[in-house]
């Protein structure tokens, strides 16, 4: 149960942190944006991913998805109509592909998510060379990178309570189930499909609103820079860096790898994916269940 | 018409070979290999060097390069694998711990040939010339790749049903859990499976340099198509990876003679949707 006291420290994390950006430089307010981006990312995909064991690596279709909704319709709607138009499609893609794969035995959907981002980004390319004549396109929105971390910060604060909310809910339950055994929860009663299709929904959703929100800090885009690959691959290692299985875990893996990543990219750009590739498999034989799990497995280990 | 389809042939060819080589790694050594295609990416600038720089003909690249892919991914099996199949429980963990694994070691590979060609497009020039085939002119390089697409398959073929290791194999691809009663040595078999698809890989890399330009992010296109022409065929068999790779490279290159080239990848998710809707278990697989 939550005491008022958790509340508490919870509601003056959140004001903290919103009150961030007054006394930062403009790079301080970047950074935060980029953290809590990624932070976001790595929650909505552990929200799906960690329970059901479901490894997605459509991340960056959704997120560029909604980066390029809002590219395109950001002259013509208001921009609450514009974010919501991007969490349609985002969420519709996700259906589709959903309902085609998960049904199915899980490695059909890794490999759908995995060139998904690949088509996406294609598809996108040929549509804006043969049909609207243009590769890249411009984003003018009147938003200061303040307000962009804020939209983010709300968003993440949305997401942690959906997750928080999920935790302690039938389909909570549920998810549990089908992760331990997805015979044993389908024999138990549970709509196996429809469950993992309505949180996968919702998390690439959650993904898409980001890259939508995200968006106006690139000013310009196309497709190759809003469809890169290493957007999936920096969210799955945060989150399991951290251990996707509880809803602490994508944060405390995101943080610290956000900052090494930006360390990385300033100092070695040339060896940036090698450096990444090492770390995550390092992480895979190292701890499998994440750092937290591993903490814990620790101080078990000294109690004992 | 009758052109685009020996073009279709000739792609084809290429993707049953790979996609063979995806199924010895995937069917008998039970390994997802997300890195599989930057194997094939790796043969594809390892032709290039051997070519431009030594002279070499891809011919001989092939005597270096898919010994070089054997002990490679011998090794990477027994190095990053066979932990992973020690310690997982069941035969789930395993698929997304190596899911996982492999994952990382694409962006290793991608990494390293970033560093060293850079990411712009690459190709060289060898045997561009035309040869008449029953009246369309198809050049002698795309000839020489399906060639030597026929070759490779068919000795896999030959290795795989007529001999006394093939039959291990295809036990271990059966019946993994029974194999052993046979006095089969199960990781023994992986291994050796999971380096003979690397090598068949690097076989399909050499093949695709011939004709194609190709680049150093191109990995995840080669192993999208070869995954989806195993599924296509369905999981295990290998005639099925034969006529579905064929029908893969026919369905694109008609795509792109007749509707967009910027659509193929397009046109290939959609055959893979089609049979994840209507035929799970692939065109000659059986349920699993």
């Amino acid at each position: 149960m939550p005491t008022y006291a958790s509340l508490a420290l919870v509601a003056v994390a959140v004001s903290t942190l919103a009150a961030a950006p007054f006394y930062l430089s403009d790079y301080g307010v970047g950074l935060l944006i980029g953290m809590s981006g990624y932070v976001t990312l790595a929650t909505a995909w552990a929200l799906f991913s960690g329970p059901t064991r479901y490894v997605s690596l459509a991340t960056v279709a959704f997120f560029g998805i909604g980066a390029y909704t809002v590219a395109v319709f950001s002259e013509t709607l208001p921009y609450p109509l514009v974010l919501l138009l991007a969490a349609a499609i985002g969420g519709t893609v996700a259906a589709v592909v959903g309902l085609s794969t998960l049904r199915l035995a899980g490695v059909y959907f890794v490999i759908f998510t995995f060139g998904l981002a690949e088509l996406v980004r294609q598809t996108v390319t040929w549509w804006e060379v043969n049909i609207t004549g243009t590769l890249g396109r411009y984003i003018f929105l009147p938003f200061e990178g303040r307000h962009i971390y804020w939209q983010l910060l709300a968003l993440l604060t949305v997401t942690m309570l959906i997750g928080w909310l999920i935790g302690r809910s039938r389909i909570g339950l549920a998810l549990k189930a089908i992760g331990d055994d997805e015979a044993v929860a389908a024999h138990a009663g549970i709509d196996v499909t429809r469950t993992k299709l309505v949180l996968f929904v919702l998390s690439a959703t959650i993904i898409t609103l980001v890259g939508a929100i995200q968006a106006p800090r690139w000013t310009y885009i196309e497709p190759s820079i809003v469809f890169n690959p290493t957007v999936s691959f920096l969210t799955l290692i945060m989150a399991l860096l951290g251990g996707p299985m509880r809803l602490w875990g994508p944060m405390v893996g995101a943080v610290p790898l956000f900052l090494l990543f930006e360390w990385l990219s300033a100092n070695f750009p040339n060896h940036f994916s090698i450096f990444l590739g090492l770390l995550f498999i390092l992480i895979v034989f190292v701890m499998p269940n994440g750092v937290l799990a591993k903490l814990e497995g620790i101080r078990k280990g000294a109690a004992q | 018409m009758f052109e685009h389809i020996v073009n279709g042939l000739v792609l084809g060819g290429t993707y049953a070979l790979i996609a063979m080589g995806l199924t010895m790694q995937y069917g008998i050594a039970r390994i997802m290999n997300l890195a599989f295609g930057d194997t094939i990416i790796v043969a594809c600038f390892g032709t290039y060097l051997l070519v431009s720089a030594f002279a070499l003909s891809p011919l001989l690249a092939l005597l270096i390069l898919v010994p070089g892919a054997f002990v490679f991914s011998y090794a990477v099996f027994l190095a990053l694998m066979q932990p992973l199949v020690a310690r997982a429980p069941n035969r789930e963990a395993l698929e997304v711990d190596s899911i996982l694994v492999t994952f990382g070691l694409l962006f290793v590979i991608q990494g390293i040939l970033l560093v060293i060609f850079g990411g712009a497009y690459t190709s060289y020039s060898y045997l561009n010339v035309g040869v008449n085939v029953l009246g369309t002119t198809v050049s002698a390089n795309r000839l020489l790749a399906f060639v030597m697409a026929l070759v490779f398959g068919g000795a896999l073929m030959f290795v795989l049903f007529r001999t006394r290791w093939g039959m291990m194999l295809r036990a271990v691809e059966l019946a993994p859990e029974s194999a052993p009663l046979y006095g089969i040595d199960v990781d023994r078999v992986a291994r050796y499976a999971f380096a003979v698809g690397g090598a068949l890989a690097a076989s399909g890399g050499v093949v695709v340099s011939m004709y194609q330009t190709f680049t150093a992010t191109a990995g995840v296109v080669f192993t999208m198509k070869a995954l989806i022409v195993v599924i296509l065929g369905g999981k295990g068999s290998l005639i099925g990876a034969l006529i579905a790779g064929i029908v893969l490279g026919i369905v694109e290159t008609l795509v792109a003679a007749y509707i967009d080239p910027g659509l193929t990848l397009a046109a290939t998710y959609a055959v893979f949707l089609a049979i994840l809707l209507f035929r799970p278990t692939g065109l000659f697989g059986s349920a699993a």
